[in-house]
């Protein structure tokens, strides 16, 4: 080191010692700024017009033609080292400041607002498309009907006799005026008497939708629920194909270890008729037998009410509820929690089930 | 139907160790539900014994009471007492306190000991009281739940007992027994019945039965009995109201006999009150064979029975004192005097049997399934007998019935049956059936063996004949349910067991997938819950003031609504013709419990009638109905479109640090409009609306391009949001989908894409105030010509500078070339030409 400051003198290009204390200073300068304008001032002062590394340069000029070979040789190299630690330390303290700046500009990520709403089907809706997608991936199709319907299609068709008590237990809510024979359809099925009067066999088909019985709203009672229903018309169809879809269907709802019971019961849209039982691996409290719906084969008079041959097809149908598909499923203890629209009932599922 | 075991053990194999749960689980196999389990020992335990009030002292108390101070033996004189505990007297002898006032000295009377459990969780035990330790209670059949009588306590001579002292009262009372209550389907009337649940039993568990029939001595004949005619002149689908009356005649009875314990047991287990000896014998019949019965008093019977139709206005009193006007199609049971009973519904008050009835006779009678039907739903009476008969009774069984309420009245009541009796009526034909060999095979799937077919028919009581190509199977006469090859196959099945049903997965056609307008339902109603909307449903039930707030605007001619016939209130008698009634309740519920901000929408059906309404007529079953019939029927079924509505109330987003959310307006009401819109790929043509629910100033009316008008978006009415309990400046839209639905485009035809640069021009222009700027949107639009891409209003600015009544419209154009890149020059020259259309149509002029 030399304690002669830059610009105090200039060194001579020839004086080797001279010119490396002067590089060894601004090495030192450089080495010691410790921000980009420090260094920016530590570059003027040993690089600049007046820095003694520049002014010695400017001396090769006036020497003697044998010494400027030597001379340049030396200041050039010295010079290059003096800019070759001038651009390390740059590049050093702009990592540093970019990365301060990455630092400075830290939030609480925790504390982040929500800026959109996150909307959310209902469960019931999210459910019918569910079981709708598993019957058309095996080749079923979707059939609707009206809601408010004609008698015809709702009873007649389906072999409820006019007179019997089967008729009733519906508790069907009725349109007036009566004469004009229109009801609240009670059940899915008169979409499927319209799927066999409007398509050509065979017919297999899901009808999911809203039904209406004149049951006051309570824990597990509603005036207005929703089922799905299948119909299938083919040759050859039986009991055992019946039970195979189901099967199948409980399969893809609960899971491999899913299966089904049949238990007699009376539909006067089928016979035989069966009321169904899942077995539901998952369900609150240990796997048990549910009660899920009905199903049958269907009744030869329903057949000819559309104009099927019941020599030559048969059928069988099928129905659930939806809610209750969707209480035992999801655990859903009170039935007015999916009427009432609470916005947390259906917020809770988001668009899933 | 509710089954003592004990009498369901008279007849069929019930273990003795069986429950009413087991027997329920026995029963489910072969079709019946279970329903509930009635066992008196669930709320009652003793010792509960018969004891004798050795002697009564009775005690006048200060406040008005007399209480009586007994000493009443509980074991036999000379035996130890075996039970122990605490008030249990060693002595045989119980001090108990009774204020009952209605027994002596020496009455046998039910006590319960301290440590029994009365119903109610009712703990007996020895307490001081009236200054005496009252250890025990002398009961009333209330207090041991087996009656409603509480005026004072049972004494066991009144109801035909005089048993050992110390005997269980529980034992004697019946009240060990248990029954199993079970849902029979309604097409099966036989198992309305003791008779046809215990053969159901045995069908279940695969054990023998014994038919309650059987044992009934019924003479095969009866002539010179009491006077019956059937006197049909109206039959109902051609078929007689009644069919066979059965009446024999039991004279010299004693009406006011106690009905035996054994018996009111099982009854009260049946849920059958007991009444009076003639009337439980009657029902005890009916339970026992599913024969419905009916006991007259014969002494005020006046001249023969005639069976027939009503006449116009005639009337009866029946049993429960009613005064009922009849119809003619009511068949009735009367005499001189005109009608005694409603056939197989109920009986009349005059003719009833009372305690000083001594002659009765006995009525056994078959009626037509309709016909009751239809009477006990016009007079709304549903009874016992009616159920039976609407489900159908086995004609065969009738003689029977009157047999065995003949015999329990000589064998109870003391009376004498008269040798004669009455059976008039004619047998419906047996019913037969042709069963293909194969077919029940065929249709359950399983391969019955020729013995599991024939053994399960003849189990259910057919005779079955073996044909040349299959059975001949004639139906046992109280199953009416049975009449097709159908029938038979559920039966083999079930009595074989649904369990043994193996599963085969039938392979559908190629199937299409969702129809169109299911793939476009799914897509809109999905793609709100994506933009942030809350997806409900609401109930289709409105009053008539909802459907005219929110359904078809006002001026419009087709505001009609259905009506329903039994609505659950009648307050919510209509059917919706607009969603937004049950949104609004909805979103008004959901406030109240504090949720400020919504965003609630609703995709279901609407009902608008038309002209047409149902048909007159409905075509019978069984038969497909002449194209006529089916195209009428069709068209009366109203119009029912899938709307999709939404309210919005509140803010966009919740408050949060660094967020400050937006209040939903009614841009934003008409923005989820267009959303639907879009995402259907339709235009909707938006101009200012009319709609007496939204407010007048803030109503777009939603439009197709064909002008069919398919919604309105807007803000709701500040009256009706007030009236409603909501939000001010609360939002909402409601839009036919259906019809959007028809009008999207089949196929959408590719447009080309310019890689050329874009030119974009900005021009303000001053219109007045009442030019609606999708107008002015439209002019520039038409001015600009081809080299227009798109053009936006991005400013509407009212104020200084602008002319009073004006307002200035600044847009946004877009201009771009298919095939070269545009000159400054020739975009100018289009935005001209855009401006010079708008200042021809509205007299616009530029900033």
């Amino acid at each position: 080191m030399t304690d002669t400051l830059p610009g105090a003198a200039i060194p001579n290009p020839l004086d080797e010692a001279a010119i490396n204390a002067a590089v060894e200073d601004a090495i030192a300068a450089i080495a010691a700024a410790s921000s980009l304008e420090e260094l920016k001032a530590v570059r003027l002062a040993h690089t600049g017009e007046k820095s003694p590394l520049s002014l010695a340069n400017r001396e090769i000029g006036g020497l003697a033609k044998e010494h400027k070979a030597a001379a340049g040789k030396l200041m050039g190299s010295s010079r290059g080292r003096v800019n070759q630690a001038l651009a390390a330390r740059t590049e050093v303290l702009e990592a540093e400041n970019d990365a301060r700046i990455l630092v400075e500009e830290t939030v609480d990520v925790t504390a982040a607002p929500r800026r959109r709403r996150a909307g959310a089907r209902h469960p019931l809706s999210t459910l019918q498309d569910r079981v709708s997608d598993i019957f058309v991936g095996m080749g079923w199709e979707i059939a609707e009907g009206p809601e408010v319907e004609s008698e015809w299609f709702n009873f007649d068709a389906l072999n409820f006799k006019p007179d019997h008590p089967a008729r009733e237990m519906q508790d069907t809510f009725f349109v007036e005026p009566p004469e004009a024979h229109l009801l609240m359809r009670t059940h899915t099925s008169p979409v499927q008497v319209r799927s066999m009067l409007e398509r050509e066999v065979p017919i297999y088909v899901l009808c999911p939708g809203k039904v209406f019985r004149t049951d006051e709203l309570d824990a597990t009672h509603t005036p207005v629920f929703h089922q799905f229903e299948g119909l299938a018309i083919d040759k050859n169809l039986s009991m055992a194909d019946l039970r195979g879809t189901l099967e199948h269907f409980a399969r893809q709802m609960f899971g491999d270890e899913a299966s089904i019971r049949l238990r007699p019961n009376y539909f006067p849209f089928t016979e035989p008729s069966a009321e169904l039982d899942i077995w539901h691996p998952g369900a609150k409290g240990g796997p048990r037998w549910i009660e899920w719906g009905g199903c049958g084969m269907v009744n030869p008079n329903v057949l000819r009410a559309a104009g099927i041959d019941p020599d030559v097809y048969s059928g069988f149908a099928f129905g659930m509820g939806i809610e209750r598909t969707l209480m035992f499923r999801n655990e859903v203890g009170d039935m007015r929690d999916m009427i009432e629209g609470d916005v947390r009932f259906s917020e809770h599922f988001g668009m899933e089930i | 139907m509710r089954i003592p075991l004990s009498w369901l053990r008279e007849f069929a194999q019930v273990p003795a160790d069986a429950t009413a749960e087991d027997v329920m689980a026995d029963l489910v196999k072969v079709g019946f539900e279970e329903e509930e389990v009635h066992r008196p020992t669930d709320e009652l335990t003793g010792p509960i014994v018969v004891g004798q009030v050795l002697s009564l002292v009775k005690e006048p108390q200060s406040n008005g009471k007399t209480i009586n101070w007994c000493q009443v033996r509980v074991v036999p004189e000379g035996q130890d007492q075996t039970l122990t505990g605490e008030g249990i007297d060693p002595s045989g002898v119980q001090g108990i306190i009774c204020g009952a006032h209605n027994f002596v000295e020496g009455d046998k009377v039910v006590v319960t000991l301290p440590g029994a459990v009365l119903p109610g969780d009712f703990r007996i035990s020895a307490r001081k009281t009236y200054g005496h330790l009252s250890a025990g209670m002398i009961a009333s059949v209330r207090e041991l739940g087996i009656g409603d009588d509480h005026d004072g306590i049972l004494v066991l001579s009144r109801i035909g007992l005089d048993p050992e002292i110390g005997t269980d009262a529980m034992q004697l009372l019946g009240l060990y027994d248990q029954a199993a209550e079970i849902n029979v389907t309604p097409d099966r009337g036989y198992a309305f019945s003791i008779r046809g649940v215990a053969r159901e039993y045995a069908h279940a568990t695969g054990t023998s039965f014994v038919d309650p029939a059987s044992k009934v001595n019924a003479p095969a004949s009866l002539q010179g009995g009491y006077g019956v005619k059937l006197n049909d002149d109206a039959p109902i689908y051609g078929k007689p109201g009644c069919d066979r009356f059965v009446a024999r005649t039991v004279r010299g009875v004693d009406a006011s006999r106690p009905t035996p314990p054994w018996m009111s047991a099982r009854l009260r287990l049946a849920g059958v009150r007991s009444i009076s000896l003639p009337v439980d014998i009657s029902n005890y019949v009916m339970l026992e064979l599913g024969q419905p019965n009916h006991c007259y008093d014969l002494d005020k019977l006046a001249g023969d029975i005639v069976v027939r139709r009503a006449v116009a206005g005639e009337k009866i009193t029946t049993l429960d004192d009613k005064e009922r006007t009849l119809d003619v199609e009511d068949l009735l049971i009367t005499d001189d005097s005109g009608a005694i009973g409603i056939a197989g519904v109920m009986g009349g008050a005059h003719t009833e049997v009372s305690d000083s009835t001594t002659n009765i006779l006995v009525e056994a009678a078959h009626f037509d399934e309709v016909s009751i039907a239809r009477s006990r739903r016009r007079h709304k009476l549903p009874s016992e007998a009616s159920k039976r008969f609407e489900r159908g009774v086995d004609w065969h069984v009738a003689n029977i019935a009157a047999q065995r309420v003949v015999d329990l009245l000589v064998e109870l009541a003391g009376g004498t049956a008269d040798e004669t009796g009455t059976d008039v009526g004619t047998a419906p034909d047996a019913v037969t059936i042709e069963l293909p060999a194969e077919f029940a095979a065929a249709r359950i799937g399983i391969d019955f063996t020729e013995e599991q077919i024939t053994t399960s028919l003849v189990d259910l009581g057919a005779a079955v004949e073996k044909t040349a190509t299959g059975y001949l199977v004639t139906a046992p006469s109280w199953r009416n349910d049975l009449d097709t090859k159908e029938d038979l196959s559920e039966e083999i099945a079930r009595l074989v067991g649904y369990d043994n049903i193996p599963a085969t997965l039938p392979v559908a056609p190629p199937g299409r997938g969702l129809s169109r307008s299911q793939q476009q339902k799914r897509r809109v109603v999905q793609a709100l819950a994506d933009a942030g909307l809350t997806e409900v449903l609401s109930y289709p039930f409105v009053s008539k003031a909802a459907n005219d707030t929110f359904g078809v605007p006002e001026e419009s001619e087709e505001r009609a609504a259905l009506k329903l016939a039994n609505p659950i209130s009648e307050e919510h008698g209509y059917l919706r013709t607009s969603i937004l009634p049950g949104l609004i309740e909805i979103a008004r519920r959901n406030h109240s419990r504090g949720f400020r901000d919504l965003a609630l929408y609703e995709a279901g059906s609407v009902f608008l009638p038309g002209e047409r309404l149902g048909t007159e007529s409905i075509p019978p079953l069984g038969v497909k109905p002449s194209d006529e019939v089916l195209d009428a029927l069709y068209d009366g079924v109203p119009h029912q479109p899938l709307h999709i509505a939404a309210v919005l109330t509140g803010h966009d987003s919740p408050a949060a640090a660094t967020h400050t959310p937006r209040a939903w307006d009614w841009a934003d009401a008409l923005d989820v409009a267009r959303l639907i819109a879009d995402v259907l790929g339709v235009e909707l043509v938006v101009s200012q609306g009319s709609h007496q629910a939204y407010h007048p100033g803030r109503a777009a009316q939603l439009a197709l391009r064909s002008g069919d008008v398919v919604g309105y978006a807007g803000e709701l009415h500040p009256k009706l949001l007030a009236a409603h309990d909501m939000p001010a400046r609360s939002v909402a839209l409601e839009v036919n989908v259906e019809a959007l639905f028809e009008a999207a485009a089949d196929v959408i035809v590719a447009k080309h894409i310019s890689g050329f640069p874009v030119a974009t021009q900005d021009v303000a222009l001053v219109v007045p105030q009442d030019v609606p700027a999708d107008h002015v949107l439209a002019a520039l639009r038409e001015g600009a010509g081809e080299l227009l891409e798109d053009v936006a209003l991005f400013d509407v600015y009212v104020g200084p500078g602008i002319e009073e009544g004006k307002k200035s419209l600044a847009f946004g154009l877009r201009f771009r070339a298919a095939d070269r890149t545009l000159t400054a020059d020739e975009a100018s020259e289009a935005r001209a030409g855009a401006v010079a259309v708008a200042a021809e149509r509205f007299g616009a002029v530029q900033r």
